[in-house]
């Protein structure tokens, strides 16, 4: 068990210094950005004194590196500055924001993953069968499709025509569980559409790459039956890239849904990244974007962890 | 347990008669028929051997005796009778409660055949719980009971491991256990000792031949190798290309094979070299390993070797696999720089790295590579895979390179007018390691490491290749290290032995002398564990070895 411990911590290592040199990137593509930030903030009438004087009071007049260590020291310790729209704290803005998207996305995760491996078993298993060849056409399609007009046809079928789910996520605080469950129902169901074709296929091909191994033909020639032979012999040992896609697309989850949000107007992080790009609010920027990375980095490693205890041979050493 | 065997047993019921089978494979957008009408008859407790080389479809009509065929191939006639029913006609639903339960089967790499996920017992015991023979306890006390029967180690707790935690020679009778789960009439024996060491497939065939007999299962044993099968069969059938050449009892067919196929299948085994000795005074070996260490990271894998060759010699390197045998080549060619000992050629010491050797140094020594399928470009045509080195080393080119290219196919005799300008992948495995000798050859080196150069061939094609070797030592006065586990070819070839385990030297001297006790009992075990072709051969070594005496327990006490 030690080795895996060493293993994990390695990957944990290697995680934080991709987390630093993203926050480099970040930083100088904020800071390559056209145009002078003071200038943009304050808009076209601004004096040249006030913009100087923003200047100043941003910062923004001394060298670039110190700026960088400044910023990253309070990173560390949670503060992200101050927002030049509306002089808010960063990260309170951002926590309220990051919660609703990570809702969201666990939501659609807890759909979308257990119906992804179920039908990716069940491809699997009757492969090349009309169900296999119907399931592989819809998802694909679900796939192919933009996110919004997914999201529209939802809308209209779902919500307009029908009446069963309200066509707007919007939530507040004063909404019950259940409530919130049932806001949230159609953008979720939006981004299961759009994850699970991705998932389902790999667990299949996965699974049907192992069907050669000479230990699934010797289950065969042991008499078990077809179905066992998927899920007993041939998924525990297809599980490592079937939690590597699931990590991907958990992560797209959280970081790729601003159509969705601006679809169905539910206040998340995605919408709120492209309100601060176009409003040149660099600290809520730089703050939404790190947060990203952080939680591909998280996503990864925890994909790796699983691959890792999967394995029966680090599991069990000699 | 001896008395029952080599056909000495009364004719009994028929179990599985097969009738004109023949099976046809898909290739190349076409079917194509694979096994041309063979039958096959087998009585209860009987065994029946089935040999021929690669390609001669034993595997394929082993399987088709389950009523199984791999994916792109099918049954296209003849009938196969298992206790009055016809399997070619069976539904998926009848085979399947016959596969396991009636009919088992063992495979010939134990190590990929067992599900690296689940445990031992557990594989064991599915195939029983699956048909209701018996309750999983029940069934995990018959494991139990099996694989002490077998004799391996532990057996209350050997089940409870997972097939990595296992090693080979165990995990090939833990594997023989399985099949015998459902207590089956009828077990298929696909090569179960091929890819193992001489001293552990002693011990399997022992276990297997013991639990066959104990109770009384009709089994179909199929090998490419003789003199095991000699050990195992009651009777033997000889295949060639998917067709039947013959079928006698065993003794009958060692004795009076009556088809000439047969006949050369059977001399192989005698074709030997004569043997040289050392120049006498003071000749410099061309090769000369003085007391190297080696290590992968921190790893020690070579402990004080030290072995000279001769010009015009061939000294074999003998031992199991993970003794270093290749290792101690890889520091020779300096792919593998040692930690300690030097390393000299025609006297003069060589730099302990590849990278630091001279064009000149480099050339001397050549190697050949045991696959000759991955060694060889496949998308590179013949023409350069040997005109590459001679480029390289001797600066040829155009006409004179041309030329030498073709002197180097007839050399290997291959016509140069018909393999110019072919591609790896369109020869046949005998012809590629011929091409892998003349890329060797192709730079005038004066040492050549031969790493299992005929492990991966058919015997005859093998007998082919060793004569073509022994022409080429004698034509350009080559030396040879020859890298070997199959103690047959270094009787028939070398001049001097040595005999390594794990990393160090057990014992080195000249053929004559190592092949004549007294012996290092490790070389004493590893010459007495090779099968002969006398079938009473493996009985007489248990009656004088002891069962406690062969195998992994012996190795641990030589």
């Amino acid at each position: 068990m030690n080795d895996v411990i060493k293993i994990i911590l390695k990957r944990l290592g290697l995680g934080l210094v991709t987390l630093l040199v993203i926050s480099v990137i970040i930083f100088g593509a904020v800071e390559m950005l056209p145009g002078d930030i003071a200038q943009a903030v304050l808009g076209q009438g601004a004096t040249e004194e006030n913009v100087a004087a923003m200047r100043e009071q941003l910062g923004l007049d001394r060298p670039a590196v110190e700026r960088y260590f400044d910023w990253l020291g309070n990173a560390l310790t949670g503060d992200f500055g101050k927002s030049l729209v509306n002089q808010k704290q960063v990260s309170s803005v951002i926590a309220e924001r990051f919660w609703n998207t990570l809702s969201l996305a666990l939501y659609a995760a807890v759909i979308a993953v257990p119906i992804a491996i179920f039908l990716g078993v069940l491809t699997a298993l009757w492969r090349n069968s009309p169900f296999d060849r119907v399931a592989n056409v819809v998802t694909l399609t679900s796939i192919s499709s933009p996110e919004f007009f997914l999201g529209y046809i939802l809308i209209l079928f779902l919500s307009v025509k029908t009446g069963y789910f309200p066509s707007l996520a919007k939530i507040s605080d004063g909404m019950s569980f259940w409530e919130k469950l049932d806001r949230m129902f159609l953008p979720a169901l939006t981004m299961v559409l759009v994850v699970v074709a991705h998932m389902m296929r790999m667990t299949r091909s996965a699974i049907i790459n192992l069907l050669a191994s000479p230990y699934i033909e010797m289950a065969r020639l042991k008499g078990v039956p077809g179905w066992r032979i998927i899920v007993h012999h041939a998924l525990p040992n297809a599980w490592a890239p079937i939690i590597n896609v699931i990590a991907l697309n958990l992560a797209y989850l959280v970081t790729g849904v601003v159509l969705v949000e601006v679809v169905f107007v539910f206040p998340g992080i995605g919408q709120m990244l492209v309100d601060s790009v176009t409003k040149r609010d660099f600290p809520v920027v730089q703050a939404c974007c790190l947060i990203f990375a952080a939680t591909f980095i998280v996503l990864n490693l925890a994909a790796d962890v699983g691959s890792i205890l999967t394995n029966p041979r680090l599991r069990h050493p000699k | 347990m001896s008395t029952t065997q080599h056909g000495k047993k009364e004719k009994k019921e028929l179990l599985l008669e097969i009738r004109g089978l023949r099976i046809e494979g898909y290739a190349d957008e076409k079917w194509i028929e694979i096994v041309h009408g063979v039958n096959l008859e087998l009585h209860r407790g009987e065994i029946l051997g089935l040999i021929g080389e690669s390609g001669a479809g034993k595997s394929t009509i082993g399987l088709a005796a389950m009523g199984y065929t791999r994916d792109g191939c099918r049954i296209s006639g003849g009938s196969i009778d298992f206790e009055g029913m016809d399997l070619t006609t069976a539904s998926s639903d009848e085979l399947a409660s016959l596969r396991g339960a009636k009919i088992a089967y063992v495979a010939q790499s134990a190590a990929a055949s067992f599900n690296p996920a689940h445990r031992l017992i557990d594989q064991h015991t599915e195939a029983p719980v699956q048909y209701r023979i018996k309750k999983r306890l029940e069934s995990q006390e018959d494991a139990m009971e099996l694989y002490e029967r077998l004799r391996l180690p532990n057996p209350k707790e050997i089940g409870f491991r997972y097939p990595h935690q296992v090693s080979g020679g165990q995990l090939q009778r833990a594997m023989t256990a399985m099949a015998m789960a459902c207590r089956p009439d009828l077990i298929i024996f696909d090569e179960p000792t091929t890819a193992l060491d001489v001293t552990t497939q002693i011990e399997v065939l022992a276990a297997i031949r013991d639990i066959v007999d104990q109770f009384n299962t009709a089994a179909i044993y199929i090998t490419h190798d003789l003199a095991v099968v000699a050990q195992m069969a009651d009777k033997i059938k000889v295949l060639l290309r998917g067709d039947e050449v013959e079928e006698a009892e065993t003794v009958k067919m060692l004795e009076a094979p009556k088809e000439d196929y047969t006949k050369s299948l059977w001399s192989v085994r005698s074709y030997k070299r004569e043997q040289k000795y050392r120049p006498t005074g003071d000749a410099t070996p061309v090769a000369s390993v003085q007391n190297i260490d080696a290590a992968y990271g921190d790893v020690k894998v070579l402990e004080d070797v030290s072995f000279d060759i001769y010009a015009g010699m061939t000294v074999a390197i003998v031992g199991e696999s993970g003794s270093g045998k290749s290792t101690a080549a890889r520091c020779i060619t300096g792919l593998l720089p040692p930690t300690k000992g030097r390393i000299l050629f025609n006297g003069t010491e060589l730099p302990s790295s590849y990278k630091d050797r001279s064009k000149e140094q480099l050339r001397q020594a050549q190697m050949i590579y045991q696959m000759a399928d991955t060694a060889l470009n496949p998308k590179v045509k013949i023409s350069e895979i040997i005109g590459r080195p001679a480029y390289f080393y001797l600066g040829l080119r155009g006409a004179a390179l041309k030329k030498r290219v073709d002197e180097l196919l007839n050399l290997i005799e291959l016509e140069p007018g018909d393999y110019y300008n072919r591609y790896p992948p369109e020869l046949s495995g005998g012809q590629k390691q011929r091409i892998g000798i003349a890329r060797a050859l192709a730079a005038n080196p004066s040492f050549i490491i031969c790493d299992e150069v005929t492990s991966a061939l058919d015997q005859l094609v093998a007998e082919g290749i060793l004569k073509l070797l022994d022409r080429l030592q004698k034509e350009f006065n080559l030396a040879y290290m020859f890298i070997t586990h199959d103690l047959a070819t270094v009787r028939s070839i070398s001049d001097e032995v040595v005999v390594m385990k794990e990393g160090k030297i057990v014992e080195q001297g000249p053929k004559n002398e190592m092949f004549t006790p007294p012996h290092h009992p490790y070389t004493d075990l590893l010459l007495s564990s090779v099968p002969e072709m006398d079938p009473d051969w493996l009985t007489t070594v248990l009656e004088e070895r002891g069962v406690d005496n062969i195998g992994e327990a012996a190795l641990k006490k030589s």
